[in-house]
């Protein structure tokens, strides 16, 4: 296999201050393509940081971010843009969905800086609202849909560009039990089928039910399950 | 299933050149600015309004001002810029507050000078008919005519006939409109009749308007053969009213004074009415700036009010902003779609304030009996001033809705 999805090599992340705040402190981190894995840490141990760096949307103090063989480290705000349009697909805790669009119209908005024509943006949108399980519920508005099935919404729009990679942000986190259970089910089929997927969350639990687990302690990896040889 | 993952772009090292830049269709930033204002229905018809109120008031002042001036040009081509009134100047000069009684021939006799007529006040004939009591003169006065008055002042008769050779020698006479209005006579095919100095005349016209002399509607007028034969009266003109040729119009008013009383020129005072009309005309004009400044100031205020409204939406909008940049919009893509939400704003309070101007030009000009003018400048100006408004007021927005950091607006309230 070639070059890996995403590799954090030795990446630093200080914010200024008395005393400065070293939110990412020499961090490295490889990720294959076709991995699913959990990075697990309580809040305050820079978690949010590492998404945020490893998502392109914050730059690291020092070190160097790979996605997809691509060097982004050093990358401008419009090429940074086509990478997060074209190579990272984003699921967050409050799943960010547009209140006036139907389903069919958020997924297809993963789609939107790509240049591609709507019509095609539709097409694609409403094989991912397939592929997780929402066919019959394409017109649907947001406020329409339970928590579960908003959460599945945005997870298919995260892969409507089929990125390299997925990066969730706590996705059970606004969840109960059961639909926490349909979520991580469905992350476990895409992964199956193939797609990369990073969870980040502070609940041991869902940690523990993925194949790879990485804990995150003041700024520092510490590798606890499926590390690669 | 897995087959639509291998589809997936082709795995080439280093391959950051290949990798097209983020890209948002033209038509995509019309509709995701669209959306925005689509969401926030009454917010964005009451920003609106602003631009609505500013651009209407500009446009109805413009349009408004124009169709009257071209109703007062209108009236002054009609009317004719080479008429003059000749009165005897009341003032200091100790005069006898009369011209001779011969002025009217002697005018006759200048070459330029068209036609000629005089008018003499009847200041001691009240005027009675059978509708009026015995101490009310309802504002009106019984005026000596001479037969060319009609044509000097380019009257018209609208009902019956002006005085002639044979009718100004009888006991006829000839209404203004208003005295007609005020004397409750309409028509003149029943003979209707009214007395003047105690003295029975029959009514045998009924005039329109005189723009250039309203003074003359409130009059009655009778022949000069009638007035000497039954009244009894001097003939010293109170006004003589003078058509010229207009190329001649200057140097006929140098020789009237000495023509008319050759002894004392300076108690001679000529006029010319039409300039009444122009004064008018730059009276108007003088509203109309004051009012485009109105608007102007409307204007301002509805600009401030979209800036305002426009700064709100992206600190409310903060998440949808982060949102945007996780899904691959450049700062670029941000700035243009809160600016082109900024102009779709002020183009369509616009659009309405030109529609409202028009329509309250429309509406007035009805009223007045006016044309409808609008000039051109106004609507391309109008929406000119919106479109500019909208695009100074969405700037500053635009660049803070830029400028925010993803990691900041993504950040939960």
């Amino acid at each position: 296999m070639s070059h890996p999805a995403l590799e954090l090599i030795d990446v630093s992340k200080v914010y200024p201050g008395s005393p400065p705040v070293h939110a990412l402190d020499h961090v490295s981190l490889r990720v294959d393509r076709g991995e699913l894995l959990a990075i697990v840490g309580p809040s305050g141990s820079g978690k949010s940081t590492m998404l945020h760096v490893m998502g392109t949307l914050d730059r690291p103090t020092e070190g160097s971010l790979n996605i997809d063989g691509i060097e982004v480290s050093r990358l401008g705000d419009r090429k940074l843009s086509a990478v997060r349009s074209q190579r990272i697909g984003f699921v967050f805790q409050q799943f960010f969905l547009l209140h006036g669009a139907s389903a069919l119209d958020n997924v297809a908005n993963g789609l939107l800086y790509s240049g591609t024509s709507k019509r095609t943006r539709r097409r694609r949108a409403a094989e991912q609202l397939d592929r997780v399980g929402l066919g019959r519920r394409l017109h649907h508005l947001p406020n329409e849909l339970s928590g579960g099935e908003r959460q599945r919404v945005a997870v298919a729009r995260a892969l409507v560009n089929e990125p390299s990679i997925v990066l969730a942000d706590e996705p059970t986190g606004n969840l109960d039990s059961r639909s926490s259970a349909a979520v991580m089910d469905l992350l476990h089929k895409l992964h199956q089928e193939g797609s990369t997927i990073l969870v980040i969350t502070h609940e041991h639990a869902i940690a523990e039910s993925l194949p790879r687990q990485v804990e995150m302690i003041d700024g520092r990896l510490v590798d606890l399950v499926g590390a690669p040889q | 299933m897995t087959a639509t993952l291998k589809t997936s772009a082709p795995i080439v090292p280093g391959s950051s050149a290949r990798m097209g830049p983020s890209r948002l269709r033209p038509s995509d930033v019309v509709t995701v600015a669209t959306d925005g204002l689509r969401q926030r229905k009454v917010r964005t018809a009451l920003s609106a309004l602003g631009i609505t109120i500013g651009i209407a008031a500009m446009v109805a002042v413009l349009g408004l001002s124009e169709s009257s001036r071209a109703d007062l040009s209108n009236q002054i081509e009609q009317l004719g810029t080479n008429l003059l009134t000749v009165e005897p100047s009341g003032g200091f000069g100790g005069g006898d507050g009369v011209l001779p009684e011969e002025s009217v021939a002697k005018l006759a006799r200048i070459g330029p000078i068209e036609v000629v007529a005089d008018v003499v006040v009847l200041d001691q004939a009240p005027l009675r008919n059978d509708v009026m009591s015995s101490n009310e003169t309802k504002g009106l006065t019984a005026i000596v005519a001479d037969i060319d008055l009609v044509a000097t002042l380019r009257g018209s008769v609208s009902s019956g006939a002006w005085l002639d050779e044979t009718t100004s020698q009888t006991p006829s006479v000839v209404l203004g409109s208003v005295a007609a209005e005020r004397l409750a006579i309409t028509s003149v095919t029943d003979g209707p009749m009214i007395t003047i100095g105690g003295e029975w005349f029959t009514v045998i016209g009924i005039l329109g308007d005189f723009p250039l002399a309203e003074n003359l509607d409130r009059a009655v007028f009778i022949g000069k053969g009638a007035a000497v034969s039954v009244f009894d009266v001097e003939l010293n003109p109170s006004v003589i009213y003078v058509r010229t040729d207009p190329d001649q119009l200057d140097a006929v008013r140098g020789v009237i004074s000495p023509t008319v009383d050759p002894q004392s020129p300076d108690e001679v005072s000529i006029s010319r009415p039409s300039d009444v009309l122009e004064a008018q005309d730059a009276a108007d004009s003088a509203f109309t700036s004051l009012f485009l400044g109105l608007g102007a100031v409307a204007l301002l205020v509805g600009g401030i009010g979209i800036a305002n409204v426009m700064v709100i939406a992206v600190i409310e909008r903060r998440n949808e902003i982060g949102l945007r940049r996780a899904l691959g919009a450049t700062r670029a893509h941000i700035r243009r779609q809160f600016l082109v939400e900024a102009l779709l704003l002020s183009s369509l309070g616009g659009v309405a304030g030109v529609s409202v101007g028009a329509a309250v030009t429309a509406f007035y000009a009805g009223v007045e009996g006016w044309d409808v003018v609008i000039p051109p400048i106004a609507i391309i100006g109008g929406l000119a001033a919106a479109i500019a408004i909208g695009a100074i007021a969405g700037l500053y927005p635009a660049m803070r809705a830029a400028r925010l950091a993803p990691t900041e607006a993504l950040r939960s309230a």
